[in-house]
């Protein structure tokens, strides 16, 4: 309450002020004579105008010395993509045939401010116009604006002509704008991004990738842009909400996201994150402290890193999206591209928004397959008969049935192609089962389990003197029935090799 | 140069009206003096085109203070960020967020962009069109061409009161519980479009948009009669060539706005559809909300492409008004002629038509083919041509002459450098290429705030300066008014020279805060400065505004017809003219606007004949 009263009491203050000012210049110029009075003001706002033309030159050349970093293809602001320069000396360019008018403009103006300041028993020179001035006051202009427009456009339509159909070598990546964050998704081996619909977008599903597409399934999804150095790089931009701008201040590249409609800029950075802070060295202003009240925290160049913001207003929390770029070698790129791990792979493969759940990837079937050989020769080469013993992990039944799931043909393949291989082998099949429920109901699953698998296998052409199946219900734990995963791990297939 | 010869004092003007004017029987008619009948028909249901124009300039100023004052709000989180703005939670309320722990208060982000956003849309809509191109149209079209008032009177009395609704639907939305629109001022969709995306696209929307299309109404009858007016109302002997510089602005103005302005409204009306009817025109494959929404085959583009093509010649719309009256101030207070009427009336119609064909250098960063921008990069750096003409006519306009310096001479010569600075800094923009770094960085905050913002305030405030004796038959105070301009050419330049530095930093614009990023964290000290020289800047405005008010009433007074020895005819009117603006005949216009210092005399006015012999450049 008493601020408030204060601040009132300020206000009108002020108010008051600034009236009794306005009076008082007033009477003193009705004394002195108001011609008087107006022709000292004419002489002191000449004046005026000439000492902010010198304060506002140096204020100007001044301040471009003390934020010269910061000038584009300057020093530490130098490009870090190929086309940046071009950019930059554009701007250079520009800015050398503006700032010469400006300073023209301006002395021109504020010395004639001063010098024309009104005077008495002055008038003025009737100077209507003057044809020859204005023509080249058009022609100069209009000259260096076509030099301009011309460097503008080349190296415009260089910059945002696409590589898609040109045959060139690039490498394409994409950045999906969302509020209020980056997703960035790679081809993955096969270098090409899989397909989307964003009515598949669900929470395990951020980019609505759709899971039937190949090419989708060795996408990944990196948390940091790594991008080798010197490599052409064409982004694909999107958004899933609202407008995004995809912007890499260092690498001068800015293109809206837009939903509904993809955008693309292709650029080559041209030097990794390292090269960049070794540069940064050079200037005694990053080697101060990143934090300046602790002099022992890393100097500024060392924590330098490139950036990827949002310059397209998303709402509430714009200004917070940003994601790391790391400009790496060739090779760091390439340990780094081993470490990644598939997106479908790691999130959605067999949960419940795997439309491919029931079957195995060719990559699956391959591993599976070596596995399962690799468990055989053991099995061949083992002396003693519970070593001959191979556990079928991807043998599974429908809860409480003799079903086999549709995932355990492939396990079942196997063991089809291995008995072919091996003409003289007899297997016994065994089902188990854990301790839950009858001890008769069990015996009778475990044995219609075992059963399902030996009518597999005959079906598929395997003599039936070569197989017999039996179920030992619970009898035969290979783990504690007193925890779950003990439990599961009762609940088991396996054939044992009789002969070989 | 030549000595002073006797000025012809302005009882000659009086008799060369009586001898030479047009006698249209206005007074012997009974409706010449109808609206003087009670205070609510003078005073606020008013047809009185001078009313009309202190209507809009005082709702202007209101907007003013209250636009600037929440760029000050948005100004002091940018500046300083650490510091506690929990003083401010008996105006602001909830959107000041305080933290349980520290007690220290911050402006919520959303409310930081819907300040963003309404400072925008109120400056440039309510400020610098309503209130500069509103105010001095109506005041200085009919005068300044000899007319008793606008075409239509009526329409120009719906014009005032349809801007008077907008402004108060646009005001109401300032205290919605979502608060106000936040998607900024070009209201982009989806983000305008989905109240999911954004609790100022709810109602607060609804209410901008509803608003704007108001606006739009109040600007078009607005414009109808400023057209019809100049066409059609011009006193005898007033041919186009004869015309001040400010008419021909306000003419080009005007149709600019008539031809702009419904394109808008039509931007919006898809966009009222998008909302509330479920249309696709500008929305497709979204999520948002854990939802897919059903919107397809729309593109938010096209409503840039809407959008822009108002509001490019919308920027025009504004500075063109400015130029015409800082044209006028600085010839009248450097008693010279205009340095090349001619090429000035081309540079506007020039720059004129150009604004139509520029729109999309707004957009090269969109995702428009980059192809297309080629030719909005080619128009767009045309325009330089006609706008560098301007300012070196300007220029030459001061050489050899002989400046009276005043608040509104002041602020004249001070919009020149304003638009030199800022125009320059527009060539980089329009070349898409430096685009790419630049687009939507402070490099863009930095060049429309001076070249269109505090350039178009300039010549706003020479405007007021200089024909406030018109208005009110008072003066403002000649001192504070120059203390004024000192400490806003000063102030102004501290505030956005400095974001030219940021913007080649890239550091963005639209920013709640800068500590998210280190490429964007090195400017604390100067977005402090910043904050500083604003919250400076704004107090010299006040001063301003005490200034007027108080002058209004209590500013000294005019004693003679013409205090600026001007030659056009506004002040051939009496000191306080009354509705019909001449009280006998009208005035005859016999030569063109700009005789000063011609023949030894430092000035001639527009009704006195030509001598035998003597040349008239308004022909």
């Amino acid at each position: 309450m008493s601020t408030g009263l204060i601040i009132i009491g300020c206000l009108i203050l002020i108010v008051i002020v600034v009236v009794q000012i306005g009076k008082v210049t007033e009477l003193a110029a009705k004394i002195r004579g108001e011609e008087e009075v107006q022709l000292e003001s004419n002489r002191r706002n000449g004046l005026l105008m000439l000492v902010f033309m010198v304060v506002f030159l140096v204020y100007c050349v001044w301040s471009a010395m003390h934020y010269k970093n910061w000038m584009l293809g300057y020093g530490p602001h130098e490009a870090a993509s190929a086309h940046g320069g071009v950019l930059d000396s554009l701007f250079n360019v520009t800015l050398f045939f503006t700032g010469i008018v400006f300073i023209i403009t301006h002395i021109a103006l504020f010395w004639f401010a001063y010098k024309y300041h009104g005077r008495k028993g002055v008038i003025s020179t009737f100077i209507p116009h003057d044809n020859k001035l204005e023509i080249i006051w058009t022609a100069v202009p209009a000259v260096v604006m076509c030099f301009l427009v011309i460097r503008g456009l080349v190296a415009w339509n260089e910059v945002m002509g696409d590589v898609s159909d040109s045959g060139e070598d690039y490498m394409e990546i994409e950045a999906t704008g969302s509020q209020f964050l980056w997703y960035l998704r790679y081809p993955g081996p096969d270098g090409k991004l899989g397909a989307r619909d964003y009515k598949m977008i669900t929470g395990k599903n951020p980019l609505g990738q759709d899971w039937t597409d190949d090419k989708n399934l060795d996408d990944f999804q990196p948390n940091d842009i790594v991008l080798p150095v010197g490599k052409k790089i064409r982004v694909r931009i999107t958004a899933r909400d609202v407008l995004h701008n995809f912007f890499l201040p260092h690498f001068r590249v800015k293109m809206d996201a837009v939903p509904g409609m993809p955008t693309y800029f292709v650029f080559t950075p041209i030097k990794t994150t390292e090269e960049y802070r070794q540069e940064l060295r050079k200037y005694p202003e990053y080697q101060q402290p990143t934090d300046p009240k602790d002099p022992t925290s890393e100097p500024l160049w060392k924590t330098f890193n490139y950036e990827l913001a949002c310059a397209e207003l998303c709402g509430k929390g714009h200004f917070s999206m940003r994601k790391l770029v790391r400009i790496v070698s060739e090779d760091e790129y390439n340990a780094w591209l081993k470490e990644q791990q598939s997106y479908y792979m790691s999130s959605i493969r067999g949960s419940d928004e795997d439309p491919r759940k029931d079957e195995l990837l060719g990559i699956e079937i391959e591993q599976r397959k070596q596995d399962f050989n690799l468990a055989v020769e053991k099995a061949l080469a083992a002396e003693k008969a519970d070593e001959k013993i191979i556990r079928l992990n991807y043998v599974t039944f429908e809860t409480g049935s003799a079903n086999l799931t549709a995932l355990s043909k492939y396990e079942l393949d196997n063991i089809v192609a291995t008995l072919n291989k091996f003409p003289n082998m007899t297997i016994e099949v065994a089902g188990h089962t854990d301790n839950e429920g009858e001890d008769a109901a069990n015996l009778f699953l475990s044995d219609n389990r075992a059963k399902a698998v030996y009518n597999y296998l005959t079906g598929k052409g395997i003599l039936q003197s070569r197989l017999t199946a039996k179920g030992y219900g619970e009898n035969r734990p290979i783990d504690t029935n007193d925890t779950e995963e003990g439990r599961a791990k009762n609940r088991r297939t396996e054939f044992q090799i009789l002969t070989q | 140069m030549a000595t002073v010869t006797t000025t012809a004092p302005a009882v000659q003007e009086e008799k060369l009206i009586e001898e030479l004017g047009f006698d249209d029987h206005f007074h012997e008619h009974e409706h010449g003096d109808k609206y003087k009948s009670n205070f609510i028909t003078k005073y606020i249901f008013s047809m009185d085109h001078k009313i009309i124009a202190r209507q809009f300039l005082i709702t202007g100023m209101i907007w003013a203070i209250i636009g600037a004052g929440m760029s000050i709000i948005f100004r002091m989180q940018l500046g300083f960020p650490e510091e506690s703005m929990a003083w401010l939670r008996p105006l602001l309320g909830k959107w000041i967020e305080i933290n349980p722990d520290t007690g220290v208060g911050t402006l919520a982000p959303e409310f930081y962009y819907a300040l963003v956003t309404m400072h925008g849309t109120i400056i440039v809509f309510f400020v610098l069109t309503a209130g500069l191109s509103g105010t001095f149209s109506n005041l200085l079209i009919p005068l300044q061409l000899g007319a008793r008032d606008m075409a239509s009177p009526f329409l120009n009395m719906l014009s005032y009161w349809f801007f008077f609704l907008s402004s108060v639907i646009m005001f109401y939305s300032l205290f919605l519980s979502t608060g106000p629109f936040a998607g900024g001022w070009v209201a982009y969709p989806p983000l305008s479009a989905l109240p999911q995306a954004s609790d100022g696209s709810g109602t607060g929307m609804t209410l901008w948009t509803l608003s704007l299309v108001f606006f739009v109404v109040s600007v078009a009858l607005g414009g109808v009669n400023y057209v019809t007016t100049v066409l059609n109302m011009r006193t005898k002997g007033m041919n186009m060539w004869r015309m001040p510089l400010t008419i021909w602005a306000f003419f080009v103005t005007a149709i600019l706005a008539l031809l702009s302005f419904p394109v808008l409204v039509s931007g919006f009306l898809l966009l009222m559809f998008d909302r509330g009817m479920g249309t696709s025109f500008y929305l497709s494959e979204i999520f948002i909300g854990g939802q897919a929404l059903d919107h397809v085959g729309g593109s938010p583009i096209l409503y840039q492409h809407l959008f822009w093509f108002l509001g490019h010649p919308e920027v025009y719309i504004i500075i063109l008004p400015a130029m015409g009256l800082v044209s006028e101030v600085l010839s009248v207070h450097c008693r010279k002629p205009i340095f090349g009427y001619k090429a000035m009336v081309f540079s506007i119609l020039a720059i004129g038509f150009l604004s139509f064909i520029v729109w999309a250098h707004h957009m090269f960063m969109s995702g428009v083919n980059p192809f297309i921008s080629n030719f909005f990069v080619i128009f767009t750096l045309i325009i330089a041509v006609p706008s560098a003409v301007k300012v070196f006519n300007w220029i030459s306009t001061m050489y050899k002459a002989n400046i009276r310096y005043n608040a509104a001479s002041l602020f004249a010569i001070g919009f020149v450098s304003m638009f030199i600075s800022g125009g320059l800094t527009g060539i980089f923009l329009g070349n898409s290429a430096i685009d790419i770094q630049m687009h939507d960085t402070y490099f863009v905050v930095a060049h429309f705030h001076i070249v269109m913002g505090i350039a178009a305030f300039f010549g706003m405030f020479a405007g007021v300066y200089n024909w406030f004796p018109k208005m009110f038959g008072r003066y403002m105070n000649d001192t504070l008014g120059k203390i004024h301009f000192w400490g806003t050419i000063v102030g102004a330049y501290a505030i956005f020279w400095p974001m030219h530095y940021l913007g080649m930093a890239g550091v963005p614009r639209r920013y709640y805060r800068f500590d998210n990023f280190d490429t964007f964290s090195h400017f604390a000290t100067m977005n402090q400065f910043i904050t500083i020289a604003a919250i400076l800047t704004f107090g010299f405005q006040i001063l301003m505004v005490i200034n007027f008010f108080y002058s209004i009433w209590k500013g000294k007074k005019v004693t003679t017809q013409n205090p600026w020895g001007a030659t056009t005819i506004e002040w051939t009117t009496p000191v306080r003219p009354g509705h019909g603006n001449w009280p006998g005949k009208l005035p005859t216009v016999q030569r063109w606007a700009y005789d000063y210092g011609k023949n030894g005399r430092e000035f001639i006015p527009q009704v006195e004949p030509l001598k035998e012999g003597e040349g008239d450049q308004g022909h």
